[in-house]
């Protein structure tokens, strides 16, 4: 067991290091992220009333968009000098080394853009109660995204073309936005949001036990 | 065990690809007739012999189109998604094609239910689409076999197409229903269903056969249309093994 713990542990930190060591690869989606969501108060108006209602969606759907420019640089330069292939021939199972590099894919580029997406929060003046729930929404939804996410990269890695990548995967993204809005809707007129987060909970707890299996299965798949 | 091993040599025999070749010809010759006879009765009873809803007028009756699109394009779904399991699982050539050939047929009658509840909806609520619960799941579905047809023609190589389509299929099978209770959340201004309450459905018995009628006429209707596509793709599948290339030989002769 302490085995497939230290195997996991060396994977991730593989990757964060090789994440740190090109940086512009993580980074730039998330600027990506800022950029975007100043275009919105440029457009409307910095305090109109109607960018006051729209700001959350307007971080939610941009984080999505993010999410979907950062996906590739999971699988991409390990497919390019084919060590993904090693990983597949590895005497561990692909579903944990897998495991590790989306967990890794989490920590270098959902938890900044938790981060970030609350700073443009305070920017943008949301109140309290829906500072709150986005927190909330996004702490429990950026994973469910980076996994539904790898299972997709893992099926188009290498093929022409990065439009199939977000035509494949926003649909399935659909879920994660719908009950993240509503629970940033109830929060800011006050009311609970236990019932969206239990949701959003389970599909996380669904996705980290299904999605491993399936990304290791599309790489298999991919490189057969 | 008998009975075992005949269904499994039977299985087997269905699943090559030359005896399908072979025996959906027939198959399709019989749907194609009860699909032509069930869309007459089916149009005829809806069209002329059903009574005007009380409340829709004639307008209730582009349903007899409607419904059986709706349920056909769950219905093809599903079949992509189990074929192509079956096909990732153990490796059978025939799964593969049927789920290929499924997804545009699939696309067709969301499109269709989508379009017809757009022109249905245009009297009666006013506007051509409303963010409804339904309406929005059938668009997101509509936009997974789109995702799927795009992931088919981005692959050179059809066995590795046929998988990973199965992948995406069967991930897009576990989030059918999370995303049709996501969108259920809204407020719905759909009407509740009228036909799964079996006991009591609350629509006229001379309104509801037409309707299974023209159910019947678009499941054989997928089906003819499933087995015609199936054909083709497995001349293009097998076109480098004797009995296709005897088969074309023989055509050509007989055209020529």
């Amino acid at each position: 067991m302490s085995e497939y713990l230290n195997i996991f542990l060396t994977i991730l930190q593989r990757d964060m290091k090789l994440a740190f060591r090109n940086k512009a690869e993580f980074i730039n989606p998330l600027m990506f992220f800022v950029i975007v969501i100043i275009l919105f108060p440029l457009a409307f108006g910095s305090d109109s009333a109607l960018l006051k209602q729209l700001t959350s969606g307007i971080i939610w759907v941009t984080a999505l968009l993010a999410t979907v420019l950062s996906l590739e640089a999971i699988f991409r330069t390990d497919f390019e000098d084919g060590s993904i292939e090693q990983l597949t021939l590895a005497r561990y199972p692909l579903t944990l080394l897998v495991s590790a590099k989306i967990t890794a894919h989490w920590i270098i580029f959902g938890l900044p853009l938790l981060l970030t997406a609350l700073l443009t929060g305070f920017i943008l003046s949301l109140s309290e109660q829906t500072m709150m729930a986005l927190f909330i929404t996004l702490l429990l939804g950026t994973p469910i995204l980076s996994l539904i996410g790898a299972i997709t990269v893992a099926l188009t890695i290498g093929l022409r073309g990065g439009m199939l990548l977000s035509l494949l995967i926003l649909p399935l993204y659909m879920p994660v936005l719908i009950f993240s809005m509503l629970a940033v809707e109830n929060a800011s007129i006050g009311q609970s949001i236990a019932a969206e987060i239990y949701f959003l909970a389970g599909m996380l707890v669904l996705a980290i036990t299904l999605a491993p299996i399936t990304t290791a299965t599309a790489l298999r798949i991919r490189l057969s | 065990m008998s009975l075992y091993k005949n269904l499994h040599r039977w299985f087997h025999q269905f699943a090559s690809p030359k005896y399908f070749y072979d025996i959906s010809h027939t198959i399709s010759r019989w749907t194609v007739i009860i699909c032509i006879v069930c869309f007459v009765c089916g149009l005829y009873g809806g069209l002329v012999l059903a009574p005007a809803d009380y409340q829709q007028g004639e307008s209730f009756r582009i349903m007899y189109v409607h419904v059986p699109a709706a349920w056909m394009s769950l219905f093809v779904y599903m079949v992509m998604a189990i074929s192509g399991g079956i096909g990732l699982i153990w490796h059978i050539k025939l799964a593969d094609i049927v789920a290929r050939s499924s997804a545009p047929i699939g696309a067709s009658f969301t499109f269709l239910a989508l379009a017809t509840g757009a022109i249905w909806g245009k009297p009666m609520w006013g506007t051509w689409w409303v963010w409804d619960a339904r309406l929005t799941s059938e668009l997101i579905l509509l936009f997974l076999y789109l995702g799927y047809i795009a992931l088919q023609s981005a692959f050179e190589d059809r066995r590795v197409a046929a998988r990973a389509g199965a992948i995406l299929a069967l991930v897009g099978t576990v989030n059918i229903p999370i995303i049709h209770y996501s969108v259920e959340w809204w407020s719905t201004l759909h009407q509740g269903p009228t036909i799964t309450k079996l006991d009591k459905p609350s629509i006229h018995v001379s309104m509801l056969i037409p309707l299974l009628f023209m159910v019947l006429a678009f499941k054989t209707f997928y089906i003819t249309s499933l087995l015609i596509r199936v054909r083709t793709e497995i001349l293009e599948y097998e076109y480098n093994t004797s009995w296709v290339k005897q088969l074309l030989g023989n055509h050509n002769n007989v055209t020529n």
